[in-house]
């Protein structure tokens, strides 16, 4: 068993190398490195860190268009997800996917779905063929408060309660459907309470808070396991950066983000616990960064001559 | 050993085959266990498979298809019954934007071997929101395939051949065939998906088709016989793969060509099959080509409404003397 201090190195050495990871991610678009969408997930580590240290490599998880973070605590390959965001071969998706589709299947992780609620059906399904053929693992989703407003999310949740699936549902609050706030989207907007009323467990949890989420998961993970269901853990962040690269943010007071970067989930981690060493993590992790933008930049082109390849299996194994 | 059964048992027998020999095998919809399946394919299944691998859902297309690809990732081999094509409409993000696009957006790591069923087409005056025939617009979906059994032989070869296929497979059962009997012979071995079947050999001109129409196809081709026109009916039998080397091969062999469908002919197959047959062998062409499809409207209630909306025996004969006549 870890101590609190030792996990606490850990949450926050994974939520650090997400945060530099991004930051390089916005310097290599703005140098036209990445293209495409690139939604980020700085502010909001605390989830993806502290729900991945509950599952077990067995474990499948689906996620969202902001996934990075997931990728990352999940233990892809930084290198592999930079090539992918270079859109190259050796990236996870084979540069077939780019930052909202990244896929790995030594990691259990599908996607990477950019269809709000999209993924839920999904993970009702996966849920569904392992308690089928009794196999002990879950199903973890991601998704944000916006596809609780989705159709899919409902029945989604109808399915999973009636049919009592191992699915861990994970809903990140932060706040805003792109630029549309909570309460111009939720007649409740306590969003936990909509999944309760499918009879499902489901609990708010402070986002920011690494440990918080850890134990929320981990309790959640427990139970689902011991074969008692569905469990729903809303959990209350914020997004520090732009929906997109693409967002002038006119609908958020710059004011509202200064107060929420006080609940920074680095800084309320190392406020606990002062003696984590950041310098010897920023090291680290800027080695692991600069390996990977060179592994992206050396990555190969796939020729033009595959395009068609991976839209039937058939193509795709020759 | 062949025996004549309705297209509804083939359908029936299929998935018992299937599900005996393969634990991973089930299917799930609305209706499809304790009601015995809406138009009643499923009947028994229930009591011999039991309600874990004869799943009735709530009325959620999209949740329970999208389960279905979730548990085709997951190492199962689901059968998912959309009750009718106008309910697929429901779950168009997923067979659209997951079904058909995970394996590339992956690069080649996850494929989805989910079989999707559905009734399919009008003709029993159920109006505009139950008659659709949209199997040509799924036809349009890059990593789908499309079948459309008409025979009952292909009622229940392609259950098997769906489910043997390593990606996501739509069949589309013309609600009208149901009852219709027909041979089947278990030992045979099944065409291939992407291979069209010629029902009726004929010299002077070819009629392209698929699903119920190649029956009126067929009683077309006999009215046309009596008159001195030997018209080829070709069962096109998959929308996607298209058998191009079918269809050009007929085409060379009577240089004239007609297509029904019961899609409407705007962006329709029809149109897709016409261009091919430009772009392929135009210079073997003695006439312009002709098309049967729906009418250019949502389906009406009225039965005299209805039939004039749709491709009939009649207006596929007169096609083909029309186009017997031009040059």
């Amino acid at each position: 068993m870890k101590t609190d201090i030792e996990k606490a190195n850990q949450f926050y050495r994974d939520m650090l190398l997400i945060r530099r990871f991004e930051e390089k991610c916005v310097e290599m678009y703005s140098r036209e490195k990445i293209r495409g969408f690139l939604h980020l997930y700085i502010g909001e580590e605390a989830v993806g860190v502290g729900v991945m240290h509950a599952l077990s490599p067995e474990d499948a998880v689906l996620a969202t268009y902001r996934e990075h973070g997931q990728a990352l605590a999940r233990g892809i390959d930084p290198k592999r997800i930079m090539a992918e965001m270079y859109g190259k071969m050796e990236g996870c998706s084979r540069g077939r996917g780019g930052s909202m589709h990244l896929f790995d299947g030594l990691a259990r992780f599908y996607g990477g779905s950019a269809i709000v609620a999209g993924a839920l059906p999904l993970a009702v399904g996966m849920a569904l063929a392992d308690k089928m053929m009794k196999r002990n693992r879950i199903t973890v989703c991601f998704f944000g408060d916006g596809a609780v407003a989705e159709g899919e999310f409902h029945e989604s949740m109808n399915l999973a309660a009636l049919w009592h699936l191992p699915i861990l549902f994970v809903c990140e609050n932060n706040r805003y459907a792109m630029g549309t706030a909570l309460e111009f989207s939720h007649s409740e907007t306590n969003l936990a309470k909509k999944a309760a009323s499918y009879c499902i467990e489901a609990y708010q949890v402070d986002g920011m808070d690494v440990e918080a989420v850890a134990k929320a998961a981990n309790t959640a993970v427990h139970e689902i396991r011991a074969g008692n269901g569905p469990v729903f853990i809303e959990c209350l962040t914020y997004r520090f950066r732009a929906h997109s690269m693409f967002d002038a943010e006119l609908y958020r007071s710059k004011s509202e983000v200064e107060e929420w970067k006080k609940r920074d989930p680095l800084l309320l981690l190392y406020q606990k616990y002062p003696n984590i060493d950041i310098d010897k993590y920023e090291n680290e992790i800027a080695l692991i960064i600069n390996e990977a933008i060179t592994f992206a930049e050396n990555g190969t082109l796939e020729p033009v001559e595959e395009l068609e390849k991976f839209v039937y299996t058939q193509e795709a194994i020759l | 050993m062949s025996t004549v059964i309705t297209y509804r048992e083939a359908v029936r027998q299929a998935l018992r085959e299937a599900m005996e020999k393969d634990e991973r095998v089930f299917l799930m919809g609305e209706d499809v266990g304790r009601y015995g399946g809406s138009f009643a394919v499923s009947m028994g299944m229930l009591e011999q498979f039991g309600s874990e691998r004869i799943i009735d859902t709530p009325l959620c297309e999209s949740a329970f298809t999208g389960a279905g690809i979730g548990a085709a990732l997951n190492g199962m081999r689901p059968i998912v019954e959309i009750m009718t094509v106008n309910f697929s409409l429901l779950a168009l993000d997923q067979i659209m934007n997951n079904a058909a696009t995970l394996l590339h957006m992956s690069g080649g790591q996850f494929n989805v071997p989910l079989v999707i069923r559905m009734a399919t087409g009008g003709g029993k005056q159920l109006a505009a929101q139950h008659s659709h025939s949209l199997e040509g617009w799924f036809a349009h979906i890059p990593g789908l395939k499309v079948l459309t059994p008409a025979i009952v032989q292909d009622a229940y070869d392609m259950v098997l051949l769906a489910l043997a296929d390593p990606d996501p497979v739509l069949i589309f059962e013309n609600s009208l065939l149901y009852n219709t009997k027909g041979e089947l012979d278990t030992a045979l071995t099944p065409l291939s998906i992407g291979k069209a079947q010629i029902h009726r050999s004929g010299k002077d001109i070819s009629i392209l088709t698929y699903g119920i129409s190649v029956f009126k196809a067929l009683e077309a081709a006999e009215t046309l016989a009596r008159e001195g026109i030997d018209a080829e009916v070709i069962d096109l039998r998959s929308l996607r793969p298209l058998d191009d080397e079918a269809i050009m091969t007929t085409v060379r062999k009577t240089h004239r060509v007609m297509i029904v469908d019961e899609g409407w002919k705007s962006g329709s197959i029809s149109a897709e099959i016409m261009a091919r047959i430009n772009e392929q062998a135009f210079f073997e062409l003695d006439a312009p080509m002709g098309r049967v499809c729906s009418a250019e409207v949502p389906f009406p209630y009225a039965k005299h409404l209805e039939d004039a909306a749709l491709p009939r025996a009649e207006t596929i004969a007169a096609m083909a003397r029309k186009l017997m006549e031009e040059l």
